[in-house]
């Protein structure tokens, strides 16, 4: 496995752009609707728990509301779009910055809290916003949810077949992909990770742990954000079911089985995810049945993950020191 | 009309207690959030009613025998999700996910097993009620709430009193040193989800009974919300789950009767945020101190 690892570090660049190759080309390919919609909630979860992992993997803030931040920026865009109808990319700057804001209330108490209080509260906050999204009847709709969201269109163009989705979703995606690696590569980065590994020995080298938590919190959700609003513009009708809190846990699932801190993880997670319980739709009502003991066994097998412990960034610094001759140990 | 939210708010609350008191147990031993925890509690109240069925409607044999039953499902769940976690040195959060996993395939494999609709459960105590005032008490709520009261005192004397308590309190403060001091650490872990299972079947039964119905989705509910007392009322401390567990039962029953019934589970949730960000270690936690 070390080999694989080493030549895959190795050659980054090449993999990163034959897998964007790959994934342009795929819809081109496949005309099949229903896998283009898979790839498409694929994209969206994709985002949702690099959105997560930067929260909680980098960052060591647990959530078990994520879902939330995805719900506020679904309602706001959906409601923004119908009732005012606002552009779909102004929806979707709109619900970043409503659902950044919403990270930062989040954030606050995330300052004193730390660990399964902080937990609790992130998941209180979830049920919160959903309670509100089921009694709000002249906002929301209430549980019967807000149907007919128009469909997003640039300049006069419907961008609605399921391919403009698809690259849309991509377009999306590869955005969340760099910005996230710019922030973790950055001195912000190196600061979320000092928090992580110690909060006081942190505060001790003079990080600001105020602004790093809150940047944490607020770019988090307002990715999350983005995603919602994504997904509000795609389906074109939303209702709070789809942000229950087993939501939340299904995101915090894929972060965990892909490997906590680890990006290319977090995509696989994603991946392997939603499309398992997709295979397994023929098995009827063991479907979820057979997902729980995949789970269990993926946490007994690999307790850190897909990809948890595997640092590229290490591996191929070490490839470039010396000759890889494969006998390095991980 | 207060009154009687109030107790009503009580009942709820004390099998919410009860629950909490095995969350709280387990976290206060293995630092772990146990999310099967409200699935156990679910498949307690369904071992009850099918084996009352099975037994030809003899309840009590059903419930006691469901005891036994839950309790060795915790111990399972223990052996095969987590032992080989603690084993690893597994960061917490897998054993987190891996009891999600755990939840899910309870949940599931009720659902499948005895149907996914909601079910009649018995009331075997038919005691009838009484009134004060205006407020109408039913005798099965003061058994719930004497029951969880009698029950907690009975784990505070087991924790407290006892040389199982001395060892689980011995694990909860460092594992590997009361491996050192010859105690078998995995025997008290197994002890403790015996226990906390068996509590939540208890809390089951009830809730089955006073509820009259019961579905297998009863669990996730009850699992959140339980969290929460643990929280509130300071994690890893007995009379603290107790307090939580009262406490978010009144004010929920109030709040909804008051504020708006839509937004109940809002109410308590909002007050549990408002306490952490005031007391960031619950009611009754102590406040440890920072690692410098």
């Amino acid at each position: 496995m070390n080999s694989i690892y080493q030549a895959l570090a190795k050659r980054q660049g090449l993999v990163q752009i034959l897998l964007l190759a790959a994934a342009a080309v795929f819809p081109l390919l496949v005309s099949n609707p229903y896998v283009i919609r898979l790839s498409i909630l694929s994209g969206i979860f994709i985002i949702l728990s690099l959105s997560l992992n930067l929260l909680t993997g980098f960052s060591g803030q647990i959530s078990l509301g994520h879902i939330a931040f995805y719900g506020i920026g679904a309602y706001t865009a959906a409601i923004l779009s119908k009732n005012f109808g606002l552009n779909f990319l102004l929806c979707m700057v709109a619900a970043i910055v409503v659902t950044a804001l919403f990270g930062l209330l989040l954030g606050l108490p995330a300052l004193k809290l730390g660990g399964y209080y902080l937990a609790i509260v992130t998941l209180g906050f979830s049920e919160i916003v959903r309670l509100v999204e089921i009694n709000w009847m002249e906002l929301t709709n209430g549980p019967l949810g807000i149907n007919g969201i128009p469909k997003p269109a640039l300049f006069g163009i419907k961008l609605s077949s399921p391919r403009a989705y698809y690259y849309m979703c991509l377009l999306l995606v590869v955005l969340t992909i760099v910005v996230i690696r710019n922030i973790l590569e950055s001195r912000i980065g190196y600061a979320l990770g000092t928090i992580r590994g110690d909060e006081n020995a942190a505060k001790f080298m003079g990080v600001n742990i105020f602004r790093y938590k809150i940047m944490a919190f607020m770019v988090s959700a307002g990715i999350a954000g983005l995603a919602g609003a994504f997904f509000a513009q795609y389906v074109t009708f939303i209702d709070p079911t789809s942000f229950a809190s087993d939501q939340s846990t299904l995101v915090l699932i894929m972060v965990i089985f892909g490997g906590i801190g680890s990006l290319p993880g977090s995509v696989i997670g994603a991946v392997v995810l939603t499309l398992v319980p997709e295979l397994l739709r023929s098995l009827m009502e063991y479907r979820m049945l057979i997902y729980g003991v995949v789970l269990v066994f993926m946490m007994l097998v690999r307790p850190e993950g897909l990809l948890g412990k595997i640092n590229f960034k290490h591996i191929r610094q070490r490839c470039t020191a010396e000759p890889p001759d494969g006998k390095e140990g991980s | 009309m207060f009154f009687q939210q109030v107790v009503n708010g009580l009942t709820i609350g004390s099998m919410y207690a009860l629950v909490a008191i095995g969350y709280t147990m387990v976290f206060g031993v293995l630092k772990l959030v146990n999310f099967s925890h409200g699935s156990v509690f679910m498949v307690g109240a369904y071992l009850t009613l099918e084996l009352s069925l099975a037994l030809g409607g003899n309840f009590f044999l059903a419930a006691a025998m469901s005891l036994v039953l839950t309790g060795m499902l915790g111990v399972v769940i223990d052996r095969a999700a987590l032992r080989r976690l603690r084993v690893k040195k597994a960061d917490r959060i897998t054993a987190l996910i891996s009891t999600l996993g755990v939840g899910t395939i309870l949940d599931n494999a009720v659902m499948i097993g005895f149907g996914s609709e909601t079910k009649a459960f018995p009331n075997v105590l038919q005691l009838g009620r009484f009134t004060i005032g205006t407020t109408v008490i039913s005798w099965v709520q003061v058994i719930i709430l004497a029951l969880a009261l009698v029950l907690m005192a009975i784990m505070s004397v087991i924790v407290y009193r006892t040389q199982m308590g001395c060892a689980m309190r011995a694990t909860s403060q460092n594992a590997d040193a009361a491996r050192l001091m010859g105690i078998n650490v995995n025997q008290v872990i197994a002890f403790t989800f015996f226990i906390g299972s068996l509590l939540a079947s208890i809390a089951g039964t009830m809730y089955g009974m006073y509820y009259e119905a019961i579905d297998p989705l009863m669990g996730s509910v009850i699992s959140m919300k339980t969290f929460a007392c643990v929280v509130l009322g300071g994690v890893g401390v007995l009379p603290g789950a107790m307090l939580g567990g009262l406490l978010i039962g009144v004010v929920e029953a109030v709040g909804a009767s008051y504020i708006s019934s839509g937004y109940r589970d809002a109410i308590a949730f909002a007050i549990l945020i408002l306490v952490l960000v005031l007391r960031p270690q619950g009611i009754l936690g102590k406040k440890v101190a920072d690692k410098l």
